[in-house]
């Protein structure tokens, strides 16, 4: 999946699909136009009209509500005109393929698509086929990628840590194998020139070829949690546990779950996230999930803004050049 | 266009509080809070803001999401948060602005000022004004009046030593 499909012929961006093969430069520009985005908030009226008579469509392919909404605020604090579709498997059972869905919304005069779906791809999939006019951004796709998510843990890490991530050991533990955020958390270090990037998680929840990415694999809490700046614990699936991969919610929050007694061995200023939802008890305690290093609701704001920021800038450009399109 | 360039701006920024008193004492506003437009006319703003005393921090607006040509043009790749440090709402606001030309910005500024609350009133100060306008929008301070062809340009450059340039497109 090149990085050419997601810019326009003047290197801008036109779709946000993975962070993968992006140059370092479309990244600052995202976290540094969310800057001024979170200041939207603080006007009487949360709301720019940047957008305005614009259509963005989300589209979900898998249930979610956080996602969903920080998607449909931005989208609303752009001016946008918002339309929430969540198809669930049934409606392809009705004979429907995912193209013709997207050629009915499209004759509605959409400009914009937020997709997400359990595929890994379906998002690029997308991309390819949608009128030239039209961006798409992927919303989390099967394990492949969530880059909105990673753009604003990068921005909440910004805006905590300061801009220079070279002096930062950021460490994310949990189920980096099935984990769409994770690997979108790793290229967005990478990009960003992050000091050194950890992983912690057990040996059945790491992938194989994982140092292929550039980062250091530990198999235990206490030893990974030496010295980093950003704890990123991921949320544990819950169906992972059927699948024999994992002991129990018990053993995992023994061995990997975050206690302040745990914390003791971090820096003493290090800096709590997760993308939420939260298992209290299996990935950190209640403790730690509200003490003060803990910085996850400011994580769920700050998506707003980095959404925001993400969507003008794929609907920066009116009609585009039509040469990412493939026939259908 | 030499003569323009050689304009000392300091002297011109003192002509403008001058008469911004002026104007604001012929109002009867005691207590006004200053806003400064990206980028030149923040560098007016302090200027104006320090030469009147003025004890409420100054406002910054960058009208990058006001725009009417977004569409057109693109995101401005150095958008910088507005900063309003006071509550626009029922107070008497100057608006400051380096160059007054087609009034599209300020049109933008005022409808972001308008997203932050209702102010009792709005006075506009800019260093220049030129010729121009596409919108009725005309200035209560003026520091310099223009009569420019549609090819050339002012710019005012800083922030430090603030001075004039005039350029020729094409």
């Amino acid at each position: 999946m090149s990085g050419n499909l997601q810019l326009d012929a003047q290197g801008r961006l036109r779709h946000f699909l993975t962070l993968e093969g992006l140059p370092p430069r479309i990244l600052h520009e995202i976290l540094d136009t969310a800057e001024s985005f979170a200041e939207v908030t603080s006007q009487q009226v949360k709301k720019v009209p940047l957008l305005r008579g614009k259509t963005i469509v989300n589209l979900f392919f898998e249930p979610s509500t956080r996602t969903r909404t920080t998607f449909e605020l931005a989208a609303k604090r752009l001016s946008a005109d918002v339309l929430n579709i969540n198809i669930d498997t049934s409606s392809t059972t009705k004979g429907e393929t995912l193209l013709d869905t997207l050629r009915n919304l499209e004759a509605m005069h959409v400009d914009m698509f937020v997709v997400r779906h359990a595929a890994s791809g379906a998002a690029h999939f997308i991309a390819r086929h949608v009128a030239p006019h039209v961006s798409v951004i992927n919303a989390g796709d099967g394990r492949h990628a969530h880059p909105t998510q990673a753009m604003l843990d990068m921005f909440t890490i910004r805006r905590v840590k300061g801009p220079d991530f070279g002096r930062l050991r950021v460490a994310i533990v949990g189920d980096i194998l099935h984990s769409r955020v994770a690997r979108s958390q790793i290229h967005a270090l990478h990009l960003l020139g992050a000091g050194e990037i950890r992983v912690i998680a057990p040996r059945t929840l790491i992938p194989v070829d994982v140092e292929k990415l550039g980062v250091h694999v530990y198999h235990r809490l206490e030893e990974g949690i030496a010295d980093v700046d950003v704890l990123i614990l991921l949320r544990l699936q819950r169906e992972r546990m059927r699948g024999a991969l994992l002991p129990s919610e018990h053993e995992y929050f023994r061995l990997f779950g975050l206690t302040e007694e745990k914390l003791a061995r971090a820096r003493p200023d290090v800096t709590i996230m997760h993308p939420g939802p939260i298992n209290r008890g299996v990935e950190m305690d209640s403790q730690v999930a509200d003490g003060p290093r803990s910085v996850i609701l400011r994580q769920v704001s700050y998506g707003i803004a980095v959404r925001m920021a993400v969507m003008s800038l794929a609907m920066q450009a009116g009609p585009r050049t039509d040469e990412t399109r493939e026939a259908s | 266009m030499k003569d323009i360039e050689a304009l000392y701006v300091p002297a011109l920024l003192d002509d403008m509080a001058e008469a911004l008193e002026r104007q604001l004492q012929a109002r009867g506003i005691s207590r006004p809070a200053m806003v400064g437009i990206h980028t030149g006319g923040v560098w007016v703003a302090e200027a104006l803001h320090r030469r009147l005393g003025l004890e409420e921090p100054l406002g910054t607006l960058d009208i990058s999401f006001y725009r009417d040509d977004f569409t057109r043009i693109g995101m401005n790749p150095q958008v910088r948060p507005s900063k309003l440090p006071f509550n626009v709402d029922d107070r008497h606001l100057v608006l400051v602005d380096d160059v007054l030309q087609t009034g599209r910005t300020i049109r933008a500024a005022m409808n972001e000022l308008f997203d932050y609350g209702r102010p009792a009133s709005i006075l506009l100060a800019v260093l220049v004004e030129r010729s121009g306008r596409e919108l009725p929008i005309e200035p209560q301070v003026a520091g310099l009046h223009l009569d420019l062809a549609p090819h050339q340009h002012v710019k005012l450059e800083g922030p430090e030593a603030l001075r004039l340039e005039v350029r020729e497109a094409r």
